[in-house]
């Protein structure tokens, strides 16, 4: 099974990012492991300068903005 | 340029919901529904702007261009300059802090990014615009990008890297292990214009309340405040004002589309230019909930030594705007 993180300290934009992935993944049926991560060191591991970021399968696929529906299945394919 | 507004605005006012020209309801809102618009559009089109700016000069490609050059001072105005332009959600400030810290770039150079961010971004930008004009416009960016450098050099000059929380330092310490450069995206223009304008419309609908409730706030107080009423209390000479106003912006925490408006009513009831806008700065600038996220990086020592630097400069740069303009 894929695993999707959701790196954010917890914002506004990090809570649209997460709900706007699940959204995908249940109009694609698709099964996928959707983890938060909040924690600061955690989310600096990835490198990234600006969140929310969407890592799939440890690879970052989108950081700085919430995604649309094209990009998140784009990060998924 | 906006002439066309306000007929519209006028033409649906007094046309078609038919409230009389003469009425002060009439007039009030015939004013509202012309700001709203006239900010709207500025809104969009500034962000859009930015957008473009933004894809083709990424934060992680600033960070390469701040570390691998040598910029003999410039850097600072560097960072700060790019903070202004570089659309900013406080949410990011920490990530961003560290990546830049992280990847060896100097502590004062990074605290002129952010504190430059926040203060001059595109929606203060076009909503100074609407509601003052462009020379205004421009001597409030300029300040605030001063006020990143100056800011920045004086934190730098004071070594404050023991004040970083321990895991920080540990990070700067072993720095080599990150630096892989950033993969740039090559879409031509006209493939990513359209995701940049959808973006910017995403920003706008986000704060479209905040700028009906500020501008809606601003008409009322324009109504019903009576004219110089601030003057009395706060006008001319006071020049205690300024501080007294950044302290007390300190635990506001009000982001730009909805202060802007109100400040532009109590500049036009007679506060003094600079102490509306040490005002303004300090409520985007200095905020309460910055500072609590901030504590995942910093000391509280650390944290107080920011902000009052920052509230420093905020102050002084009232006190010149008070200077400058006491002839508006």
């Amino acid at each position: 099974m894929r695993t999707i993180k959701i790196l954010g300290t917890g914002c506004a934009k990090c809570k649209q990012t997460e709900a706007a992935v699940r959204d995908v993944l249940d109009k694609e049926g698709i099964v996928a492991d959707v983890i938060k991560v909040e924690d600061i060191q955690q989310i600096m591991a990835y490198n990234i300068l600006s969140t929310p970021a969407v890592v799939v399968d440890e690879v970052v696929k989108i950081k700085g903005k919430v995604p649309s529906a094209q990009e998140i299945l784009a990060a998924l394919s | 340029m906006f002439d066309w507004l306000q007929s519209f605005a006028d033409w649906l006012i007094y046309q078609v919901i038919g409230i009389g020209t003469e009425s002060r309801l009439g007039v009030a809102l015939s004013f509202f529904v012309y700001d709203v618009l006239k900010i709207l559009i500025l809104l969009f089109l500034i962000t859009v702007l930015m957008g473009i700016v933004n894809a083709y000069f990424p934060v992680e490609r600033l960070r390469d261009f701040l570390n691998k050059r040598k910029l003999y001072g410039l850097e600072y105005f560097f960072a700060s300059f790019f903070g202004a332009i570089t659309p900013f959600c406080s949410c990011s400030s920490v990530p961003l802090f560290i990546g830049f810290v992280q990847g060896g770039i100097p502590l004062g150079v990074t605290f002129a990014f952010l504190i430059t961010s926040p203060l001059v971004n595109e929606i203060a930008l076009a909503i100074f615009l609407g509601m003052f004009g462009i020379k205004f416009t421009l001597i409030y960016a300029i300040t605030g990008i001063l006020l990143g450098m100056l800011g920045g050099m004086v934190l730098g000059k004071l070594n404050l890297e023991r004040f970083l929380s321990d895991w920080v330092q540990q990070l700067i310490q072993n720095k080599n292990k990150v630096q892989e450069g950033f993969e740039s995206e090559k879409a031509p223009f006209l493939k990513r214009l359209p995701h940049i304008t959808q973006e910017a419309w995403g920003i706008v609908k986000s704060i479209v309340l905040y700028v009906i409730i500020g501008i809606a706030i601003g008409a009322f107080m324009h109504g019903y405040v009576p004219e110089n009423f601030f003057e009395e209390y706060l006008g001319d000479g006071q020049w205690w004002t300024v501080p007294l106003a950044v302290i007390l912006a300190v635990p506001l925490y009000a982001n730009a589309a909805g202060i802007i408006p109100v400040i532009q009513v109590m500049v036009v009831k007679g506060i003094p230019v600079g102490t509306a806008i040490a005002f303004m700065m300090a409520t985007i600038g200095l905020s309460i909930p910055e500072g609590t996220l901030l504590k995942k990086v910093m000391s509280m020592k650390l944290i107080a030594i920011f902000f009052g630097t920052v509230a420093f400069f905020i102050i002084l740069s009232g006190f010149i705007f008070n200077m400058v303009f006491t002839t508006l």
